[in-house]
């Protein structure tokens, strides 16, 4: 217990209360840090329109992309229930791409998605349609290719909703077919809320991890600006800032310009948001979530 | 009925197959061909590969990337098996304190606590260095803790008793009785984090960023296409590359994946 212990105050208290520290000074890294109030959270809020920059796209990406995610995710993970044979093959081949590493598969698909020589614009153009999105390199289109990339790497929210979907007592679906249900009202009235704990579950790691967005978008900005990681602090959130995310403007700040104050400042606004949305799961469980033999497990 | 079924089935793994054919075939092309909407490589140029390593220090990349991710899988496997045991198979004044301060970490970004911790590894001397990406996991993970106390708490007490009516101290029970039974939790907790940190950019561009000669991977390919002018051929090869081990891992180890992705989301 206590290496945990002595790890938890250096790794997560300490840096906590420091963080909090700082967010109330102007530092530097190269002079002590100087007490100016309240002054980062105000130039945040009031001043820098690349926080609010940085908040939208984040919110726009999550608002779009974590309910997709689940629907897409009980989506496949119904079909992969649907086979009586090869469904360990099909499992296998949907699981795939969410193993791919982040880097190399937002790489892949700036490429995939290229405007000019990718088969997803040629076959767009092929259907007819004279001007296809510029994906990555459009400031318009930039946020959902990386949708595009989240719904490709479904995996593992997949893997959760089909363990949920199989735990769901065969007799359920019995009794509904008994009483003449149509196949939506099962999924409406008995799938649904049966799964919900997972739903749930999902939406709350969704916003989470939303807010942490970074490997991606990185690599997609430096891709589309052909920048190196020496010079990438110009281009990050490129195109035009429509990938400027709020884990992005945090390394930004702090890595890149070295204004550990105000980074420390944005970092307690993720600590809120954060802690915000873990209260949600405790309470939102209790409401909307139904479990099985009751309780919160 | 299963006909169409099937056929539904096989369009959607075809979707999710295609960018892997296209990043492949996209990797066998010449610098010239790569950038015409041609699918069919003429030739097949098998050297994009080879000349992958002669462009950037791939194994030294490599060899970085797998010291900090073994490195850390050992520290996590070191630090968090004693504490979830504490916590799940023996009582003491402060257990469900403790387990609280756990949850309360669990889902806390890394983010929010990077700010003093780059500082201290500053002072420490330590940027450039792979030191503060493998250390602190020799203190422990929240998220792996939680994960190895679920699976521990499924272990019938009457195991540990019975150990215990027979003389073995706490310690034999953890490593004798209770990690043999909890292999497949171990194991999972064990993939996920080598993998979270051979994937992971944020932490290595931070602690690592000016020092190009302990890069990881993911560092390199993020700037790869930019060094040597856009060749998209090379670029495919080496995302091709980096992919390449963790896809045999996965395919090496399938069920322990998919049991660990289940057991991080149900039990939850």
């Amino acid at each position: 217990m206590s290496p945990w212990i002595a790890g938890f105050s250096f790794l997560i208290l300490y840096p906590m209360v420091s963080t909090l520290y700082f967010s109330f000074t102007k530092y530097t890294l190269l002079s002590p840090p100087t007490w100016i109030g309240l002054e980062n959270y105000r130039l945040l809020f009031t001043r820098d329109p690349f926080f609010w920059l940085a908040i939208r796209n984040t919110v726009w990406i999550i608002v779009i992309g974590v309910p997709l995610r689940i629907a897409f995710g009980i989506f496949t993970a119904w079909l992969l229930t649907l086979p009586q044979h090869g469904s360990r093959v099909y499992r296998t081949l949907y699981f795939l791409p969410s193993m791919a590493p982040p880097a190399a598969a937002a790489l892949a698909f700036v490429v995939v998605f290229n405007p000019g020589f990718g088969p997803i614009n040629q076959i767009l153009r092929g259907l007819g349609w004279h001007n296809p999105p510029l994906w990555f390199y459009g400031p318009g289109s930039s946020k959902w290719g990386l949708v595009l990339l989240a719904l490709w790497g479904i995996g593992d929210a997949m893997i959760i909703f089909l363990a949920g979907l199989l735990d769901v007592p065969r007799q359920l679906y019995e009794a509904a077919d008994i009483e003449g249900a149509s196949g939506r009202q099962k999924f409406r009235y008995v799938t649904l809320p049966m799964i919900s704990p997972v739903i749930f579950f999902s939406l709350v790691i969704g916003v989470i991890q939303g807010f942490q967005l970074f490997t991606q978008a990185y690599v997609v900005s430096l891709a589309v600006t052909g920048s190196t990681v020496a010079d990438a602090a110009e281009n990050l959130g490129s195109p035009q800032g429509s990938l400027l995310f709020f884990s992005v403007f945090l390394f930004e700040q702090g890595f890149q310009n070295f204004r550990m104050g105000y980074a420390s400042a944005l970092a307690w606004i993720l600590f809120a948001i954060t802690m915000i949305c873990t209260l949600a799961i405790i309470r939102g469980s209790r409401r909307f979530v139904h479990y099985q033999g009751g309780g919160f497990r | 009925m299963a006909v169409a079924r099937h056929a539904v089935l096989i369009a959607v793994a075809t979707m999710f197959l295609a960018p892997f054919v296209f990043v492949v075939l996209t990797a066998l092309m010449t610098d010239a061909q790569a950038v015409t909407p041609s699918f069919w490589p003429r030739p097949f140029q098998w050297v994009n590969f080879p000349e992958v390593f002669r462009r950037i220090p791939l194994l030294t990349y490599a060899w970085n990337t797998t010291q900090i991710a073994v490195g850390s899988t050992i520290g996590i496997l070191v630090s968090c098996i004693p504490v979830a045991y504490a916590l799940s198979r023996m009582r003491w004044r402060g257990r469900q304190v403790a387990f609280v301060l756990v949850l309360a970490t669990l889902m806390l970004p890394f983010q929010v606590t990077v700010v003093p911790l780059y500082i201290i590894w500053v002072r420490l001397g330590q940027i450039g260095h792979l030191t503060p990406l493998i250390l602190p996991s020799f203190l422990g993970d929240a998220f792996s803790i939680f994960l190895l106390r679920q699976f521990f708490l499924t272990i019938p007490e009457e195991l540990s008793d019975a150990a215990r009516v027979d003389g073995a101290s706490e310690f034999q029970i953890m490593t004798r009785v209770i990690m043999p039974l909890a292999k497949p939790a171990i194991a999972a907790v064990a993939l996920f984090n080598f993998l979270y940190n051979w994937n992971d950019l944020f932490a290595p561009l931070l602690f690592l960023g000016n020092n190009q000669e302990v890069w990881t991977l993911t560092i390199a390919l993020s700037e790869f296409q930019q060094r040597h002018g856009t060749e998209w051929n090379l670029t495919m090869a080496a995302a091709i590359l980096f992919m390449l081990p963790v896809i045999l891992l996965f395919f090496l180890a399938q069920k322990v994946f998919v049991e660990g992705v289940t057991l991080t989301g149900v039990k939850g």
